[in-house]
């Protein structure tokens, strides 16, 4: 653990700008995974520029065009029980809860949740090679206990997965987020905001050193009606995802109209692919036309030796979550299997 | 160094801290609040829980300088003079402790919890208390502590 300075910012402005003068400085929020970074000696700020002050960026308004903005400093918790994300987005509100401890939503901010590193054993021991921790050094996962790593979209360099529960519904949502940055503002749509190891496993997304994300855009659809995440993992509760699943469906008489399909656990990235969730639109809602879908997203699926178990979890958790998709009132707390 | 102000328990102190002290270690080494327990020290176990300004938070992940002039309630801050916290004479009447290490952030983390008035049922009280790890294995007695509480009306 390093010595830093400590700024608070004024504003957006304010913020970007500390964080750009200098490669070492970093933003902090809630400080959930950024603390704990810094504790095992993974990040080595020598200035931290605390945004917790930007008010702009705390609430959560409607658009006009009938979506809503998350600001990026809204907690995680206050965005879950938040009425018109209940309302409106459940999914969200349902994969936000599945996600963490009560205490680390309650500290936990909207933009935080995006920028979380990977569980990746390996990259939190320094004593071993890691090409995300130290490009160029190895990759000990491949041949090593790689039960919770990735079964799409990996490299040769990298088998790490993104953590993340809330980004999983984002991604099925279609959210966007929006960034500022030293030239401007832009908006990054949820899909292309995080990207794949590739060869440079060192970068999980397509921010710049000085971007700020502040504020996160949900469409007008919510799909409110049919929708489930379900979260498989070692333990009852509290613990990462081996995989998750969030299903949107838009139903006419059982036959689905639209349809939104996204996995979480299994690669760099939440996983969503739009030829799956073409597989079911226009077909009978049953558990043949989910495993249809699940062909699809899984059809390039690669295991290692201890997670090949994953393939065959997450077809069936995308089943199974379709059929619960059906009935979300009969879904159970932190996203556990249902009838 | 940086001057800030906490407001603990309903007294304000004011101390110099250094950036990187978690609000954790001020209380404990500063204030020599000791009933916050250092459990895991990254985010795993709880232990650590207080409340602050009205939230349940992990003090271990929090910079003190982060929560200038903030209102902070800690274990010795629950109870009304001699008079237990109802939570406190629950976890006692159910036998929710053995060693007693993880009961200072259980009971901060149930007073939030009860607070945040999420809780319907039993089983949403064990998801909403995952956070909080025993691992004496007295969870179901803290389970049966805190549903008490919450079905006799919860907090005062």
């Amino acid at each position: 653990m390093n010595n830093f300075e400590y700024k608070q910012a004024t504003d957006a402005i304010d913020a970007t700008d500390a964080v750009a003068a200098s490669e070492d400085a970093m933003f902090i929020a809630g400080g959930t995974n950024l603390v704990d970074l810094w504790k095992y000696n993974l990040v080595h700020p020598k200035l931290l520029v605390d945004i917790n002050h930007l008010h702009n960026h705390k609430h959560i308004t409607e658009l006009e065009n009938g979506g809503l903005r998350l600001g990026a400093l809204v907690t995680n918790a206050d965005t879950a029980y938040h009425p018109l994300v209940e309302e409106r987005y459940p999914l969200l509100s349902k994969a936000i809860l599945a996600g963490a401890s009560p205490q680390i939503r309650n500290m936990a901010t909207n933009g935080g949740n995006l920028l979380q590193r990977t569980r990746c054993y390996y990259f939190y021991d320094p004593d071993v090679p890691c090409n995300k921790r130290e490009p160029g050094s190895g990759c000990p996962a491949m041949e090593g206990y790689n039960r919770i790593h990735a079964i799409l979209g990996a490299s040769d360099q990298c088998i790490a997965v993104f953590p993340s529960d809330m980004c999983v519904a984002l991604a099925a949502l279609g959210a966007v987020v929006n960034v500022s940055g030293n030239n401007g503002e832009r908006s990054i749509p949820f899909t292309d905001f995080h990207r794949l190891p590739g060869d440079a496993p060192d970068i999980d997304n397509h921010l710049h050193h000085g971007d700020l994300i502040t504020s996160i855009d949900l469409p007008v659809r919510g799909f409110a009606q049919n929708y489930s995440y379900l979260k498989l993992r070692d333990r009852h509760s509290y613990a990462f995802a081996l995989v998750s699943v969030a299903t949107a469906l838009e139903l006419d008489g059982g036959i689905i109209r639209d349809a939104r399909l996204a996995l979480g656990g299994v690669a760099h990235k939440p996983w969503r692919m739009h030829e799956a969730e073409s597989v079911l639109i226009g077909r009978t809602a049953d558990e043949a036309t989910f495993a249809a879908a699940a062909e699809v997203i899984l059809a390039d699926a690669k295991g290692f030796k201890y997670n090949n178990f994953k393939i065959e979890l997450a077809r069936r958790a995308i089943i199974r979550n379709g059929m619960m998709a059906l009935n979300p009132e009969t879904q159970l707390p932190g996203a556990q299997p249902s009838a | 160094m940086t001057t800030i102000v906490l407001n603990v328990n309903q007294r304000r102190y004011s101390l110099q801290v250094l950036p990187w002290v978690s609000l954790l270690d001020a209380l404990r080494e500063r204030l020599k609040l000791t009933g916050t327990k250092k459990g895991c020290d990254h985010g795993q176990c709880g232990a650590c829980t207080v409340l602050c300004d009205g939230k349940r938070i992990l003090s271990c992940l929090t910079l003190a300088v982060m929560k200038d002039g903030s209102d902070v309630t800690t274990i010795e801050g629950i109870a009304s003079g001699d008079d237990l916290h109802p939570l406190q004479q629950a976890f006692i009447e159910h036998d929710a402790f053995q060693c007693g290490y993880c009961t200072p952030g259980q009971i901060c983390s149930a007073v939030g919890m009860l607070n945040e008035g999420k809780a319907r049922t039993r089983e949403d009280v064990k998801e909403l208390m995952s956070g909080n790890l025993c691992r004496c294995g007295a969870n179901t007695g803290i389970i049966n502590a805190i549903m008490e509480v919450k079905e006799g009306g919860g907090l005062e």
